[in-house]
């Protein structure tokens, strides 16, 4: 018996080491894996294409959303979890280079950038998307009240959108510190205090994070909403009709054009990559038309590259706000933290 | 205790109950942990850690979240015990469906629990402490239902019968026979609900508004926002020591409350209900915990049929289509959602049972160390935790980007505490004097335990690997990082398509919830019954 019993012994103790032992990397020089957040999306057609293409395997490693992916990232430079990273924020950029996560690359394909969206000229990152955060507001809460939307960032302080609106918390949330950013480049470093104020004093309601924002509060995503008006993005416009469940002709949201914020995001090669060659190829894909043209309908985001044709969803019903309110990063990157804290104080507390 | 057994096999015996739940614990817990902070301890840069400690802002944060904790506890113990009650002394058709369906709002995703709760709520109470607390109970109810009620049914209901033979009235009974006898139980399940409300996240954010943090968010603030790691490491040190004071106080406790008597099978034990009055109190019990959770589901429901204007299904043809929003069909998750969970209850059993076992046979200060330690994943920082298995777990042998396994391992993690906390009690209540019989007839001491030991803990068995069942169902914190994209799990693709704007996105997140609610029942009550009748002890 005593043997039967360590018989077992060997068994639960020894086959499962041997298992971690066995299942252990199995990484060939063809893998290439892409490090990104939880939004990132690409199709099934496409995917395959590039693999078909490139003759590489292209694996897609999600951890978390764009903070947690990038603290990760951070954790890991030098001994990365994958060979190319895409989806550093503009808001991000400083810490992300003060960490030393990336390698330069210079991909042939940048010519076809905007370079207004080029901001590292080392290119240890290169801009592949941007996306515009703005208020949006619900059209047919106001249009069966007959009332006008508001027009301006300014107007959201009247007393007539008094506890209409709805924006995330930039302690926690990516649109949420676009729109802080937002306030602070359209007033100015100190006069954005008073126009936080003002928006507390008109109850506005802050939520953590957009999914409550958007589909619990905002009387455009959800039927028990009440705020009319939320942070959100540019493309919201396109994305309610696409998503409508039925055919419509008009978009049930629309922008406020002067409100809008442009976040950019970047990707760049992880320093230590396994798969050097690999990463640029990806790079290079990430930057291509096929690529580009994919990433409304799928991220609704905006291509990076200049002149690539948008779906057609996109071409009537999302505003092209060609006049976005901007930081340079680096007055971002020294100010983030500083511009959230007295916003809370503002805000919250 | 051990005095009947030949000691080779015994010692063989302590090594694997000891050994195996060890093992993978110092691996897969306390490995990645001590990385993280070791990492976020001597980085620079931040507040030296002892200005973190001394804060205000963390006392305070400190205090809320403690406090919320017990308050959580007591209230989800309140509103569960009426329904533990009726499982445990009364049967009625249904039975083992109530059970299962209980779990249900144990496994849905935070996010989506707090958006349901917001449909529901009056304004009014729509932000706030009170809704945290409401919030808790409703995800925590299972925990106490299944574990009360599961351990009230094997308790003799002689010994109370013979209290009122011998003139005390109900109250009385109750507190000084029914009570104590439950205690070890109750104080089990306690220490869960208090751990869960402890660590609790994205009900805390969205529930409580800006205005509320606990440590846990706190931790993630530190971590992912601010990138102070070091603030990071001393909140998930702070963190870990509360919750190891909790846990050794309970263990302590449940090792002293300990009555042994003689359990009966459910069946000697439950009856039908009579009386009126009895009847009134089954009803009673049960509907109000049915509207208690039904509302927040039947919310749930409502928003997974709402899409263009009405009420339809298109949401749910919508998830037989292939999405943009995952890089599989959403029936995909369904499928990788029941593979993930089988290995994780089939690891969650047998390291957690063997560590039960071992636990049960002994109340000496390191067993108690032990059971203490087994506990601690339940109330560890998830965020610290996947970072601390990011920069582990990145080299062979064990690299987690090339090994899907890991994913029932770490949600193994979050439900071998609760195979240890179910199972446990049971054991401790087993009469010795059985196992001396069995002893003085010539029965081995193998086959002591398992003709004795095991088809006693098996009940208990089954209803821990119903709980693990559903814990992996419903894991999201490591799951949502450590799970392959071409491989989402259920919670994963809810997560996902919440994220995307437009009305048919929320209504298929919502749809996906409903799909979720059912597969955890449907399977729940599989679980428990594929066990028991299978194994036909009973």
């Amino acid at each position: 018996m005593t043997y039967r019993h360590e018989a077992f012994l060997t068994l639960v103790v020894v086959l499962p080491a041997l298992g971690l032992a066995g299942c252990g990397s199995a990484e060939s020089p063809k893998d290439v894996v892409l490090v990104t957040h939880d939004s990132f999306v690409v199709s099934k057609s496409v995917r395959e294409e590039v693999e078909r293409e490139t003759g590489l395997r292209w694996r897609i490693l999600q951890s978390g959303d764009a903070g947690e992916a990038l603290t990760k990232a951070l954790l890991t430079a030098g001994n990365p979890e994958g060979d190319v990273f895409f989806g550093v924020d503009i808001d991000l950029l400083s810490r992300a280079l003060a960490g030393n996560v990336f390698d330069t690359y210079t991909p042939p394909q940048l010519g076809g950038v905007d370079p207004r969206y080029d901001l590292d000229p080392d290119h240890h990152v290169v801009p592949v998307d941007h996306s515009e955060v703005c208020a949006i507001y619900d059209r047919t809460w106001f249009t069966s009240r007959h009332l006008v939307p508001p027009r301006h960032l300014t107007d959201l302080v009247l007393r007539r959108y008094r506890g209409l609106t709805v924006v995330e918390n930039p302690a926690t949330s990516t649109p949420g510190l676009a729109f802080l950013l937002a306030t602070v480049a359209h007033y100015g470093d100190f006069s954005w205090h008073t126009f936080w104020e003002e928006l507390r004093a008109d109850k506005v309601l802050v939520t953590d994070g957009w999914e409550e924002a958007y589909n619990a509060r905002f009387t455009g995503g959800s039927a028990h909403g009440t705020y009319p008006i939320v942070v959100s993005y540019s493309t919201d416009p396109a994305a309610a009709v696409y998503f409508a469940g039925r055919k419509i002709e008009r978009s049930p949201v629309a922008v406020i054009p002067d409100t809008c914020f442009r976040q950019i995001e970047f990707a760049g090669i992880l320093r230590g990559a396994r798969n050097s060659k690999g990463a640029r190829k990806l790079i290079d894909f990430l930057l291509s038309e096929r690529f580009q043209a994919g990433m409304p309908l799928t991220m609704f985001v905006l291509p990076a590259r200049t002149g690539v044709p948008l779906p057609p969803v996109f071409r009537r019903f999302a505003p092209t706000i060609s006049h976005p309110l901007e930081l340079p990063a680096a007055k971002i990157g020294a100010n983030r933290d500083r511009w959230v804290r007295e916003w809370t104080d503002i805000v919250i507390r | 205790m051990d005095r009947h057994r030949d000691p080779l096999s015994a010692r063989a015996w302590r090594a694997v109950g000891y050994g195996v739940p060890l093992a993978f614990l110092a691996f897969f817990f306390v490995f990645p942990l001590a990385e993280i902070v070791r990492r976020g301890l001597g980085s620079g840069g931040g507040e030296s850690p002892w200005s973190v400690l001394t804060d205000s802002d963390t006392r305070q944060v400190l205090w809320f979240t403690v406090w919320q904790a017990v308050a959580s506890t007591a209230l989800t113990i309140l509103v569960a015990f009426p329904a533990a009650y009726v499982l445990g002394r009364y049967e009625f058709p249904g039975r083992s469906a109530v059970r299962a369906l209980v779990t249900v709002p144990f496994v849905l995703p935070t996010v989506v629990v707090a958006l349901a709760f917001l449909a529901i709520l009056p304004q009014g109470l729509q932000r706030g402490w009170a809704a945290i607390l409401i919030a808790h109970a409703f995800f925590n109810v299972a925990v106490v239902v299944r574990v009360v009620g599961t351990f009230w049914a094997r308790l003799d209901p002689r010994v109370s019968e013979a209290a009122a033979t011998l003139g005390a009235g109900p109250w009385r009974r109750f507190r000084e026979v029914t009570l104590p006898l439950l205690a070890p139980a109750l104080s089990s399940a306690a220490a869960i609900v208090f751990l869960f409300s402890f660590t609790s996240f994205g009900i805390v954010l969205i529930l409580g508004g800006p205005a509320y943090a606990t440590l846990e968010t706190e931790i993630y603030n530190q971590a992912v926002r601010v990138f102070d790691l070091r603030a990071a490491a001393v909140l998930s040190l702070v963190q870990l020591t509360c919750v190891a004071l909790a846990v050794l106080a309970t263990t302590r406790l449940e090792a002293r409350l300990a009555i042994r008597g003689q359990l009966r099978s459910e069946r000697d034990v439950l009856r039908r209900a009579r009386t009126r009055g009895e009847k009134l109190v089954v009803l009673a019990s049960l509907g109000g915990l049915a509207l208690f959770l039904g509302l927040p589901l039947a919310a749930l429901v409502e928003r997974s049929l709402a899409v263009g204007g009405g009420h339809n299904l298109a949401a749910y043809r919508a998830l037989t289509e292939p999405t943009a929003a995952l890089l599989a069909t959403p029936w995909e998750a369904v499928l990788n959602s029941l593979v993930y969970a089988t290995g994780a209850t089939v690891i969650a059993v047998v390291v957690g049972g063997l560590a039960a076992f071992a636990i049960a046979r002994s109340s000496r200060w390191s067993t108690r160390l032990f059971d203490g330690l087994l506990m601690l994943p339940l109330g560890a920082s998830a965020v610290m935790l996947g970072f601390g298995f990011v920069i582990t777990f990145d080299r062979a042998p064990v690299d987690f980007r090339s090994a899907p396994w890991i994913v029932p391992v770490a949600q193994a993690l979050v439900a071998i505490p609760f195979v240890v906390r179910i199972v446990v009690p049971t054991l401790r209540a087993i009469d010795e004097r059985q196992r001396e019989a069995a002893a003085l007839l010539g029965a081995p001491p193998r086959r002591v335990w398992r003709e004795i030991d095991l088809p006693i803990a098996l009940r208990a068995l089954a209803v821990a690997a119903g709980f693990a069942f559903a814990i992996s169902l419903g894991e999201f914190g490591a799951t949502v990082f450590l799970a392959r994209p071409d491989r989402p799990t259920l919670p994963v693709a809810i997560f996902r398509f919440l994220g995307r704007p437009g009305e048919l996105n929320a209504a298929e997140a919502y749809a996906l919830a409903v799909v979720l609610m059912v597969v955890t029942a449907v399977s729940v009550f599989l679980v428990e019954r594929i066990r028991v009748r299978r194994l036909g002890w009973f």
